[in-house]
């Protein structure tokens, strides 16, 4: 009773090549999975309540950020605007434009708007933006080319590795403390250097990448 | 029989019985495999194991929605039973190459027909203790990280710490042992094949079998593979029980900081893991009727072992005292007082007695031809290395420096539910070995019947 054929052996070592193929296509998806953009949301643009463009109110306008993220210089958080902020303006100029409806309701209503976050970090990481601010990061080294978003999209994939980029080496992503706000500021020859802002804001590099800096 | 029980074994003693010839050893060996249903004995043994491992799953699910609060560990003692237990496993896994890998080198007979219990023995213990410390974590989700890679964190383990060696260890242990194992019993499962009488069995281990013929050419690749494994996983073995014993030596915590860890774990690691093996071939023995395959003989040399072990063990107990005793540091003193005379004194002596002084009655050959009391006798020696695994894991962190940071460990429920549920896990998995491939080695055990027909 031959129970294998002649072609037996084939079909095995196909079977064990097939194996390791599949083996080496997981391990190798696992690695790639996480360098894709759809698994991080980076460039992408989420839908909001109000169609808010950075773009027209900064670039166009020259609104400083404050102005609207007015806690970004001495809180962890950077605080989105009240309904009132948008208001100083909105009072007065496109007051019956149909996209600002949800502005008008809100202040009728005294309920805040739900705006849709972008940028999310886990608990467990404790950000905090004054001290970036007040280091010399500027908005643009997180935020991208956020002076230039119609609509807000996520500029960077926020992944550890990503922090850790800056943290190990910040010297290059340093600006003077005039040009923080500034969204088109680039890098000029009369610039102090990385190393010299890193010296002028007491920056000690040796502790940055600490577990204990962002994990507390 | 009677001579043997009473008297040491004579020189020109059998490894095998006469009776054994080539084809009674094969037909004999793999009826047990294919037998169509499994006897008594064997479904209530696989009955009791399952309803464990139930344990087991009921003890994890808790552990993973609740936390690791649910055992006894606690700020000072936060390595309790399941680390203890890590250890013991994973020693208990190592006897089981010892025997098979080592006794290879030396070319000892007694080993041929053992050799597939030890290694059945060992892939079911390894399972028990990698899932040890992954249950241990606090996340286990994240047992993961372990592996070196850095797509999103951008870091990397600790190279440095025995911790991550150790799960390198573990890995390349277990995945070698499997290695091991199946290119050891690949001429066996065509036997099994060959003799199969039903197709799915002809498919299932002709598949397992991967088409093995015995040619010659065949059986010289097999042979030196296995050689060259053999020789891999003897070093091996010892070095992954170094490594656990370096999870505690590389720590400052007294008692733990110590050189002779690695070679203290490892003589741990013979006695017991041979205690284990005499307790499963006892068993096998009786239960498969394989009287003429398992004999005097190989009791006898396991017996010899074990006896070795204890008197290496008790070398390190010499040690484990004398160190912190002549040494002028009150910590590692007042450490080892609370370990002997304090809170763990109970578990201390008793450890003492099971694995060093009961086994000195294996000088008499009498007891090393009971199997009664060799039954006992290894029985002892696992629960004392058990005892063993705790005392120095709790009693260290129980008594640490500061004795404002002093304080007992006591474990509770789910302990013992962890420690029931990874003996189902063993127990399961080996009933499952039983059954489903040949216990004894047929082609070693054949050329051990050659040689003695040639004397």
């Amino acid at each position: 009773m031959a129970v294998f054929g002649p072609r037996a052996n084939l079909f095995m070592t196909a079977a064990l090549v097939g194996v390791f193929c599949v083996c080496v296509f997981l391990v190798a998806a696992i690695w790639v999975v996480p360098l894709v953009d759809y698994n991080s949301q980076q460039q992408f643009t989420p839908e909001q309540p109000i169609p808010f463009s950075h773009k027209h109110h900064v670039s166009g306008l020259g609104l400083d950020c404050r102005y609207c993220h007015t806690t970004v210089e001495e809180s962890s958080n950077a605080g989105m605007p009240s309904t009132a902020i948008c208001m100083t303006c909105h009072s007065q100029i496109w007051t019956n434009a149909a996209m600002l409806e949800p502005d008008r309701k809100s202040l009728a209503e005294n309920t805040p708007i739900r705006w849709t976050r972008v940028y999310t970090l886990p608990d467990y990481v404790y950000f905090d933006h004054s001290i970036h601010i007040a280091k010399g990061v500027g908005c643009t080294e997180c935020h991208g080319p956020i002076g230039d978003m119609a609509m807000t999209w996520k500029a960077n994939n926020l992944y550890m590795s990503w922090c850790l980029s800056c943290h190990r080496d910040p010297a290059p992503h340093l600006r003077p403390k005039d040009q923080v706000f500034n969204p088109h500021w680039r890098r000029t020859d009369s610039t102090p250097s990385g190393d010299a802002l890193l010296v002028q804001y007491h920056i000690k590099t040796e502790a940055l990448s600490d577990c204990g800096i962002c994990h507390r | 029989m009677a001579t043997t029980l009473t008297n040491e074994l004579p020189a020109g003693a059998p490894v095998v019985r006469p009776d054994v010839t080539l084809t009674t050893l094969s037909e004999d060996v793999s009826s047990r495999v294919l037998m169509r249903s499994a006897p008594l004995w064997w479904w209530i043994g696989f009955g009791l194991s399952f309803a464990l491992l139930m344990v087991l799953i009921v003890q994890m699910a808790v552990l993973f929605i609740v936390g690791i609060g649910v055992w006894g560990v606690e700020i000072p003692v936060a390595w309790g039973l399941a680390i203890a237990e890590y250890v013991w496993w994973i020693a208990l896994a190592s006897g089981g190459t010892i025997v098979s890998a080592l006794f290879f080198l030396t070319r000892s007979p007694w080993r041929s027909a053992t050799n597939r219990i030890a290694e059945s023995m060992l892939l079911s213990a390894a399972p028990c203790a990698g899932l040890m410390p992954i249950m241990h974590l606090g996340r286990p989700g994240f047992f993961y990280w372990l592996f070196p890679y850095s797509t999103v964190m951008g870091v990397w383990p600790q190279m440095r710490s025995p911790l991550w060696w150790d799960f390198i260890c573990l890995l390349c242990y277990i995945l070698m042992s499997i290695m091991y194992y199946y290119a050891g019993i690949l001429p066996d499962l065509a036997t099994v094949r060959d003799l199969a009488t039903t197709k799915p069995k002809k498919i299932f281990y002709g598949i397992l079998a991967l088409g093995w013929r015995g040619s010659v050419a065949e059986w010289q690749n097999q042979r030196i593979v296995y050689a060259i494994m053999s020789a891999i996983m003897a070093p091996m073995v010892i070095s992954v029980h170094s490594v656990v014993g370096l999870d505690y030596a590389a720590g400052l915590t007294p008692g733990w900081h110590d050189t002779q860890f690695p070679p203290y774990f490892f003589f741990g690691a013979v006695t017991s893991g041979t205690a284990v093996i005499v307790m499963l071939t006892i068993l096998v023995r009786w239960g498969y009727g394989l009287q003429s395959v398992l004999t005097e003989y190989h009791f006898n040399a396991m017996a010899k072992v074990m006896l070795v072990g204890s008197l290496m063990l008790a070398y390190a107990y010499v040690w484990e005292a004398f160190g912190p005793l002549y040494s002028s540091d009150v910590a590692e003193r007042t450490e080892f007082l609370h370990r002997a005379f304090g809170f763990t004194a109970p578990l201390f002596w008793s450890e003492k007695i099971l694995t060093v002084i009961v086994p000195q009655l294996l000088w008499l050959p009498v007891v090393r031809g009971n199997q009664v009391l060799l039954f006992l006798i290894s029985g002892g020696i696992i629960v004392g290395m058990w005892q063993e695994r705790v005392v120095f894991t709790t009693a260290s962190l129980e008594h640490n420096y500061m004795p404002s940071y002093w304080g007992n460990y006591f474990p509770t429920l789910w302990d013992w539910a962890t420690l029931a549920g990874t003996i189902g896990l063993f127990l399961t998995l080996f009933f499952l070995f039983l059954r489903f491939a040949p216990i004894i080695s047929l082609a070693e055990v054949r050329e051990i019947i050659e040689d003695e027909k040639a004397k």
